[in-house]
This record gives C-alpha cells, structure tokens and sequence, in this order.
C-alpha cells in the first residue's frame, strides 16, 4: 500500500508534533509513572483527540487512516500517550460516534474530540476478561433510570475520563444477549474509580479499577439498544484492535530506530547482526501493511474482524519481539532506563494483551478462515 | 551417564529450596521495587554455605561440587532473581579465579573471608566501549615500583557498589591486544578506586549494577592475578564456569514462572472453565515444561564436564547459557500471557520474571557470542 500525498503530510504532521512535544516527556513518565497529561493536552490544542470524525462534530474530519498514522507515530515515541490516545479515540468515542442518538453525538463528541475530558470503555472485569460475555455487572431498569452495579477493571484512562461506555447486563440468564451498553458520565453518583494499578510497562498511562454502586443513569443513557450490548463492544473492539495495531506498529519501529541509530555508527556489521536488522525490518514493514489495511477496511465501512484481528495480532507480536531482539543485539546499553528499547520492551507486552488477548486474535482468525472454507 | 542426583546434590537443593522459599521469595517484589541490596540474606546465606560454595575447605569453604553450585543458584534465582545472579557472580565469577588461578597468599587472604559473607566480590571485564569485544579494554595498567597504576572505568558491574573484592582486568601491554591483558585482584579501599553511575536495569533491579572507576588507582603487584599478560586467559576460562550458573539461574527464573502459571491456569475461570482446560493453555504448558527441563539438563551437563575435569567445556556452557536464557524469556513471557491483563501488573510476580529473564540473555556473553563460542567448538 502506498500512502497518499495527503497522508505522507499528515504523517510528516504527527512525526514533528511527536518528536517535539511528546518525546521530551516520555522517559521522565515512564519513571515516575505520572499521567501523560501534558502530551493529552497538547494533542487536544492541535486537534488530535478526533482525528476521524467530522468537523461538525468537533473532529479532524480525516479517515480512520490517519488516525492509525497518528497513533503510529505518537507510539513511536512514548507508547503511554499512543495507548492514551487510541483508547480514547477507538473505545471511548468512536462507540457514540457510530451507535449513538444524534443527541448523544451533539452532547459528548466536540467535548472528546476537544479534550474537555477523555473518553473511556469499561468492559473488562476481575472475572471477565477473554470471556468477555460472562460480565457480572448488573443493570437494572426503574422508571427514573437504570440501577448500575458492579465494577470494571483494567480500564484505561478513567481517572480522567469525562465518560465511560460502560457493558453491563440487564438479565444474565440471557447470558451475551442480556448485555448493554451505557454512555456513564463519571461524576454520576455511585461511580468511583476504585484504585489504579502498578503495571509492567505504560506507566504513564492510567489503567484503574471501577466500582459502581447503585449507580442510577439516566434512560437516554443507553447506546443503541437495551441488549444490543454484545454487538456493539465487539464491533468497537474490532476498530480498537486496528489502534492498537498502530500502537505496536510504532513500538516495533522503535526498537528498528535504535538498531539503526546504534549500528549506524559502526564500522562494520556482522552477518548476525545483519540478519538482526533485516528481520526487524522486514516485520515491521508487514505489520504496517497489515495495520494500514484494516485501517483502510474500516474507512471503506467494511466488517473486517479477521483484517483487524491479523493486525493487532502481527504489530503486537512483532513488537514484543523486535524489543527483545534489539536489547540483544545492542546489549547492556538496552538494558537500562537510558534506552528506550527497554521501555518498549516493557510497553509492548501489552499489545498481546489488551483489546483480546493472541489467543482471542487466533481463535477470531480460525473461526473466519473456516467459515470461508463451508462457504 | 547418570541423571540421577547424589545425596549430597539433594541435600543442596532441599536447603536453598528452604531457604529461598522461607527467606528470599517474600521480599523479592520489595527488593525488585526499591532496587535495595540483600545485605541480610546474604549474611544468612553465608551461614548456610552459600557464599563459599566450591571454595575449598581448606580456606573456609563448603567446597561443593560444580553441580551443587548451579542447582543451589536455580533455587536461589527461583525465589528471587536478583540474589541468584549475586551469588552467582560471588561465588563463580569472584571466588572460583582466585581459587583457581591465586597464590597461596592470595588464597588464603582472600577466600576465608569471601567464604564467610565477610567480603563480598565482583568482577570487572566490561567496559562502556567494548562489551562482547572485552580485548578492545581501554583500562590501563602501568607498572610503578611495587604498584600497578590502574586507569579507566567498568561498566555494567554488578555488585559493583556493594562489592569489597573485585576481579578486575586492564591493559599492561595496550599494543598487545588480548595478550596484553592482565587481572588483578582490587579491593574497595585502594586509594583510586570509586564506583561510578548506579545504573536503573530493565530487570534484576536490586543487584547494585554499578560503574567502577580507576583514578591513578594503586593495586600492589602481589595483587596480580595469574600472570602479567595472561588475563584474558583467566577472563573467558571463568566466563566459563559461570555461565553453567546464568543458565542455572535462567532454569531457576523459568521453573518459577512454569509453576505460578500452573496454579494460576487452574484457578482462573472463564467461559465456564479453568482456563487450564484450553488447549491453548496446555500447548503453552508443554512446551515452557519441556523447554525448561532441556535446559536444565545442559546446565548440569556444563557443570557435570567442568566437575569431571573436562579441560575445554565452552562448548557445552555455551549451549547451555544460550539455551537456558532464551527458555527464561520465552516461559516467562507465556508466563504473563497467561495471567493475562493480571500478569501485566505488580499484583503477580510474573511481570517481573519477565524483566529478569531477559537480562541473561545479554550478560555474560550475549547470545550472539555464545553462538559463536558454540560454532567455533564445532568447527574446531
């Protein structure tokens, strides 16, 4: 795939923004673990907390492939602001973009795509984490609202969201189709973010527990409809796959950034090293294929859950795997604080992770690559 | 060949199981967390033996075999990462050249104390310049009077700011190369010695890995190591004992990681199982499992060829470095694969398994050098 001059540009856009106002920050976050605000609030002055939606909307007005672009290149640089932004984007607003009322639009995109507050997705739970339609929070229907109950864990960024989209099921006898989708606006009584997690890498993001406790949301808080739940978080899930796709994209190149800049300098390289790099390259450019054309899926509104599940499977693996090869083939330096390969080493784990595990990407293949088989 | 253990090796491993279990694995987070020394476990490991492990009797020592050695440091490194790689580096990379290579005064100043947790040592191959080309060392060594006037810096050293004896080579013949290095036995309170940048580690976080620095440092010429010129020798014939005890302590970090995922597999339900019934799950457990006992058994059969006087065994702790390091951080990242969105956090220790792991494959020897140590033993 090759990008248009439209996109090169936009690429060239985020790379300098990237480089200026969000390297600086990176390695200091990642120590202290303090949020990436600074880098948030600079993407909202420059428009970048709605790349894909439109203008009217207080978007970008551009395509979900420049949005992939940005993410790409913010993660190139500090993964914790390119984690920030893709689930803001992906899981917290894209979800009221394409399944809201055009009064749930009107009200809470221009204010997300602005960074009056960010955007969340609470979905995941302490019992419920592959197993995505065994969630245990409750929602009952009265006549001022519905009663929320339960708690969410591993929700990115919710300490400074302004909404969650938060599953929870109106009767679990129904099992996944009890399921439904709520617009939860964080100062809603009965919400509470619960505690934050130490993690392995992305310190600089915030990933917390939620609890809700007889949470009373309004009846138009419902996205889409009662349980429709199911549906909804999958297809969102199968867009955010494609940020998180990027998200990996730009950590690979990360680690081929370092052994470029290291073995740049020397001399000569070995044929070890040579295989090192070329490999890493290799991937790298095939997860970018792979990203680009989910992205390109999505902008032409095609379902494409294998697409996207071949990308956040690909970018993640690549990534995890280019850091490790990397801190190899340049040693002890890549071991320390000093290097940003060890950061990525640390950041990229999670792209096996979250958003669907490798296990869930595979079995979401499997089950599209035989299906094109009986048909 | 026999792969059965002998009372002795059992009676090893049943006491550094014990007392990593009881004493190390509660504070491991703690000490990953705040990066802080294990001064206490390891005047407790002292008491136990732990530190003089194949130091003779003679001089203090529990004079072990090589085998006990790597399977004492696998239980070490199972509970806490960090204290199996200090004592790994204590013990093979510290005591063994000097009881090796040391004279008798040497020998006999040295090991008793070492033996009991007294001084504790560090060795100083690596510089900021020349990592797997340890003869490009820009550390210089002159010869003044009684003295060798020590000049340069180490990086990457660990126990470097803990350590009170250190094995340090430098250049007396910097136009010679690698025949032109000698080692020497430095102590912290030479006049010229200081430890540099404390360096902050992707993993093994509480291992005091240091920069040492040499500033007109005077190392008296009774302090030579083995022979002027004959360092190199000394550097990559001890990098060959301890590399069987980096794999020991991959195997150590790997099985630790093998059995909490074990556990976790069995108590995490979802779709309405233990995910330990996926086979997914099983396909990871079968293959971290054999891995982990493949590797073993090449850390045992390193130590096994050393312990049998084998004269030349780079070969075989080569393979066994390699293989162990990469089985650490392939199991250890399944580890957390399994644990999910869980073994991303600091709830579980596999996060930092994950970390640890992947420092062996890159210290002593990366796994490129050992490919060559291995390819060069092939090819003859």
């Amino acid at each position: 795939m090759i990008l248009s001059p439209g996109h090169l540009a936009f690429r060239e856009e985020l790379r300098c923004f990237a480089r200026d106002k969000v390297a600086p920050t990176a390695k200091a976050c990642d120590s202290s673990g303090e949020f990436v605000k600074n880098n948030v609030e600079a993407m909202a002055a420059a428009g970048y907390l709605g790349i894909p939606w439109p203008k009217e909307l207080g978007g970008k007005g551009l395509d979900y492939l420049s949005y992939a672009i940005a993410v790409e290149e913010i993660s190139r640089v500090c993964a914790s602001t390119g984690i920030t932004i893709a689930a803001h984007t992906s899981l917290g607003t894209y979800p009221i973009y394409k399944f809201g009322t055009r009064e749930q639009k009107e009200k809470y995109i221009p204010r997300l795509a602005r960074g009056n507050f960010l955007g969340a997705f609470g979905l995941t739970e302490p019992n419920a984490g592959s197993d995505a339609a065994g969630i245990e929070t409750t929602a009952k229907k009265t006549d001022s609202g519905y009663v929320i109950n339960g708690s969410k864990r591993f929700i990115t960024s919710a300490s400074y969201a302004g909404t969650v989209i938060v599953a929870a099921s109106l009767d679990r006898s129904l099992g996944r189709k009890g399921i439904t989708c709520f617009i939860v606006e964080t100062k809603t009584p009965g919400f509470s973010v619960a505690s934050e997690e130490k993690k392995l890498g992305l310190k600089g993001s915030n990933t917390v527990e939620l609890a809700f406790e007889d949470m009373l949301v309004p009846l138009d808080s419902v996205l889409g409809k009662e349980y429709d739940g199911y549906r909804i978080f999958m297809e969102t899930l199968d867009g955010g796959r494609i940020s998180i796709g990027a998200f990996c994209l730009g950590m690979a190149q990360t680690a081929l950034d370092a052994l470029v800049a290291w073995f740049g300098r020397q001399p000569a390289v070995s044929q070890m090293q040579s295989a090192v790099i070329s490999d890493v390259a290799t991937r790298v450019e095939a997860a970018r294929q792979l990203v680009y054309h989910a992205a390109v899926t999505k902008d032409a509104d095609v379902r494409a859950d294998k697409e996207c599940a071949f990308a956040k499977l690909y970018a993640s693996e690549t990534a995890v795997w280019a850091a490790g090869v990397a801190i190899d083939a340049i040693g002890c330096p890549a071991l320390t604080d000093d290097s940003p390969v060890s950061r990525v080493y640390r950041d990229a784990k999670l792209g096996e992770i979250g958003e669907g595990t490798s296990e869930i990407m595979r079995m979401i293949i499997v089950k599209e690559v035989l299906k094109a088989a009986k048909e | 060949m026999n792969f059965t253990l002998t009372d002795e090796q059992k009676m090893v491993q049943n006491m550094a199981r014990d007392f990593a279990t009881n004493e190390l694995e509660p504070r491991a987070a703690e000490l990953d967390k705040t990066g802080e020394f294990p001064k206490e476990s390891l005047k407790k490991m002292a008491e136990l033996g732990l530190l003089g492990m194949i130091i003779p009797e003679p001089y203090g020592g529990a004079g072990f075999d090589f085998v006990s050695l790597a399977i004492a440091i696998e239980e070490i490194s199972r509970a806490c990462g960090s204290t199996g790689v200090i004592t790994a580096v204590h013990n093979s990379l510290a005591s063994w050249p000097i009881a090796n290579w040391g004279t008798d005064e040497q020998k006999k100043k040295y090991l008793p104390p070492m033996a009991s947790g007294e001084l504790l040592g560090a060795f100083g191959l690596t510089e900021a310049n020349c990592g797997s080309d340890p003869a490009g060392m820009e550390t210089k060594a002159e010869l003044k009077g009684d003295h060798f006037i020590l000049n340069g810096s180490k990086r990457f050293i660990t126990n470097g700011g803990a350590a009170d004896v250190f094995i340090v080579f430098a250049k007396t013949d910097p136009a010679a190369g690698a025949k032109g290095v000698t080692c020497f036995i430095v102590e912290k309170t030479f006049p010229g010695f200081s430890v540099g940048k404390h360096e902050e580690l992707l993993g093994l976080r509480a291992t005091s890995n240091c920069e040492l620095v040499f500033e007109d440092c005077r190392v008296p010429k009774a302090n030579v190591l083995g022979e002027v010129g004959g360092g190199f020798k000394v550097a990559m014939t001890t990098l060959d004992v301890s590399r069987i005890d980096i794999g020991a302590q991959a195997v150590g970090i790997a099985q630790a990681a093998l059995d909490k995922s074990l556990a976790y597999s069995k108590e995490r339900k979802q779709f309405g199982k233990a995910i330990c019934e996926f086979e997914m799950i099983q396909d990871k457990f079968a293959q971290m499992h054999s891995r982990i006992v493949a590797a073993r058994f090449l850390v045992y059969n390193a130590a096994f060829q050393k312990e049998a006087g084998k004269k030349r065994f780079s070969l075989e702790s080569a393979m066994a470095k390699l293989y162990a390091a990469e089985t650490a951080v392939y199991v250890t990242k399944e580890a957390v694969q399994i644990y999910g969105g869980y073994g991303y956090t600091k709830d579980y220790p596999v996060e930092r398994y994950f970390r640890d792991a992947k420092c062996m494959e890159i210290y002593e020897g990366t796994s490129e050098i050992q490919k060559i140590v291995i390819a060069r033993g092939l090819l003859g």
